[in-house]
């Protein structure tokens, strides 16, 4: 029934198509309506797939690692720093350990106070950089030793920054596909009424269209005809116009940061392109509907 | 009863609380010619309206082709209609679509829309006097012109029933007797026909060219009219 609604559908009869008037505030309604929801729904769509990049990056670049930080007096500094060197050399689960330049300290405290600091007058404690390898690191066990043999050191695995980071990248994609749906509810929403408000407007064409042996199937299929190719047409002209704006966001930098990552990467450009078919779906599906219920009502 | 292509048995209908058809029998015969008379409010365009489904009995039963209007589905009431030809007095068009798009619209809806149909449209349309008006919108059209367009659209399926309400209703006296002229060739090509009319002088007029029965509505009930007409 569905499928063949649908085949019917694409074989687009405009003789039969004609028996609904082409004009009417339905029409611009419905065009403004998916044209406009197309353009909210791009825009949906790329903070959704920007949120997913980012979840996975910020995943991927915090999993893996760990930062050992060895805060002690200035005179017990190098001791512990080799001390804690020779601790992760004999752990199982690092790959790698290496204790961070001045200039690479510096370098990470640039962006807050600048790149003129005096490290060497200030008790900037000596950072670690851990990198994990097989089986994987037992971050409990290694805090115990290092706790007895190195007592100004402190491990952080980077879980309390990258869980949080990673949540937030997540809510922010649920958000993004979230609101696709919306759009997608007030479209079909917007487009019944629309649909409803035409269907009353030419009760008298129905009238005369069932007088002459019109079966129900052909004067909903005329009005879902074409409301659907109208919702696919506005929904066209509004991807292709919320694809201009994002086309003409910044670029991705790290200076701008996430607002400037909003755009499409590679084959998500490709993404888009259905949106408008989702809208002449979403279309036919609430004309149908409405039709169906309408004509039942006009019986 | 039986044979009859549509039949009224024992039919009442009303609304409102009041009964405007009581206990209504008639059967109309395959090509029978018929006449369906009365005062203005008696119930003509009830009767039609009744015999093509549009309006359901109150009680009794009605039965068209054989098959009982009631237990038809929508479906099933389109594919009927395709049978029964129906001229309003008011003849209703698409007013976006011209003459011969109305006119084709029965064809259109039952999916007859090859080449040849078309020619049958301009031969229609030539018949009923409208061949040089195919491109007209039906708001440009006279009120003659729009009754034989009405006509035209009614016959183009070839219906085994032409029902007209009042067809003459909205023209002069030449152009009522052409559509008259229109009505009885369709029923010498074996149509069955019913017209609606309170027009006494159209019955008499008709009854030396064609065999008609005429039935009145009078007191909410049919009559075989006499020989008074």
């Amino acid at each position: 029934m569905i499928g063949q609604d649908i085949r019917t559908l694409l074989r687009r009869d405009t003789r039969a198509d004609r028996v609904v008037p082409p004009t009417g505030f339905t029409a611009h309604l419905t065009l403004f309506v998916s044209g406009a929801m197309a353009f909210l729904a791009v825009f949906a769509l790329a903070l959704s797939l920007a949120a997913g990049r980012l979840a996975d990056r910020w995943a991927s670049e915090l999993a893996g690692a760990a930062t050992l930080r060895i805060n002690a007096p200035a005179e017990q500094r190098a001791a512990q720093t080799q001390a804690a060197l020779e601790v992760l050399k004999q752990t199982p689960g690092v790959a790698s350990a290496r204790a961070l330049s001045a200039e690479e300290q510096a370098a990470l405290l640039a962006p807050w106070f600048g790149p003129d600091l005096p490290l060497d007058t200030l008790p900037v404690p000596q950072l670690i950089e851990i990198i994990e390898g097989e089986p994987g690191l037992d971050t409990m066990g290694l805090r115990l030793r290092l706790a007895a043999e190195v007592p100004g050191a402190v491990l952080d695995d980077h879980s309390r920054w990258r869980e949080p980071l990673v949540d937030a990248a997540n809510s922010l994609r649920r958000l993004g596909w979230i609101s696709i749906l919306l759009i997608g509810g007030a479209t079909a929403a917007m487009i019944t009424l629309a649909a409803n408000a035409s269907l009353a407007a030419n009760a008298q064409i129905i009238e005369v269209l069932r007088q002459v042996g019109a079966r129900d199937r052909f004067i909903a299929g005329a009005f879902v005809r074409r409301f659907t190719w109208r919702a696919f047409f506005g929904a066209v002209v509004g991807t292709v116009l919320g694809l201009t704006g994002v086309l003409l966001l910044p670029e991705a930098s790290d200076a701008g940061g996430f607002l400037t990552g909003l755009g499409f990467q590679g084959a998500d450009w490709l993404l888009p392109a259905v949106i408008p078919v989702l809208g002449a779906a979403v279309a036919f599906a609430a004309t149908w509907s409405a039709a169906r219920r309408k004509l039942k009502e006009l019986s | 009863m039986g044979a009859g292509v549509i039949e009224l048995e024992n039919v009442s209908y009303g609304y409102g609380g009041g009964e405007l058809l009581s206990d209504v029998s008639v059967q109309l015969q395959p090509g029978s010619f018929h006449f369906l008379t009365g005062p203005s409010g008696a119930g003509k365009t009830t009767l039609l309206k009744l015999c093509y489904g549009a309006l359901l009995a109150s009680s009794g039963r009605i039965s068209a082709f054989g098959q009982d209007i009631a237990r038809l589905d929508r479906d099933q009431m389109a594919l009927l209609r395709r049978r029964i030809g129906v001229v309003h007095q008011d003849c209703r068009f698409l007013d976006h679509m011209t003459l011969a798009e109305n006119v084709a619209l029965p064809l259109m809806v039952s999916g007859r829309t090859d080449e040849s149909r078309r020619a049958d449209l301009a031969e229609l349309l030539t018949w009923v006097g409208l061949g040089s008006r195919m491109d007209a919108l039906p708001p440009e059209l006279s009120g003659g012109e729009r009754q034989r367009a009405a006509l035209a659209r009614a016959v183009i399926l070839s219906p085994d029933v032409v029902l007209a309400d009042e067809p003459t209703g909205n023209v002069d006296w030449e152009m009522s007797q052409r559509l008259m002229q229109l009505l009885i060739e369709l029923n010498r090509m074996g149509k069955t026909v019913v017209i609606a009319t309170h027009d006494l002088s159209l019955i008499r007029a008709a009854k030396s060219h064609v065999q008609a029965r005429v039935l009145r509505i009078s007191q909410r009930r049919l009559h075989l009219a006499g020989a008074d007409l």
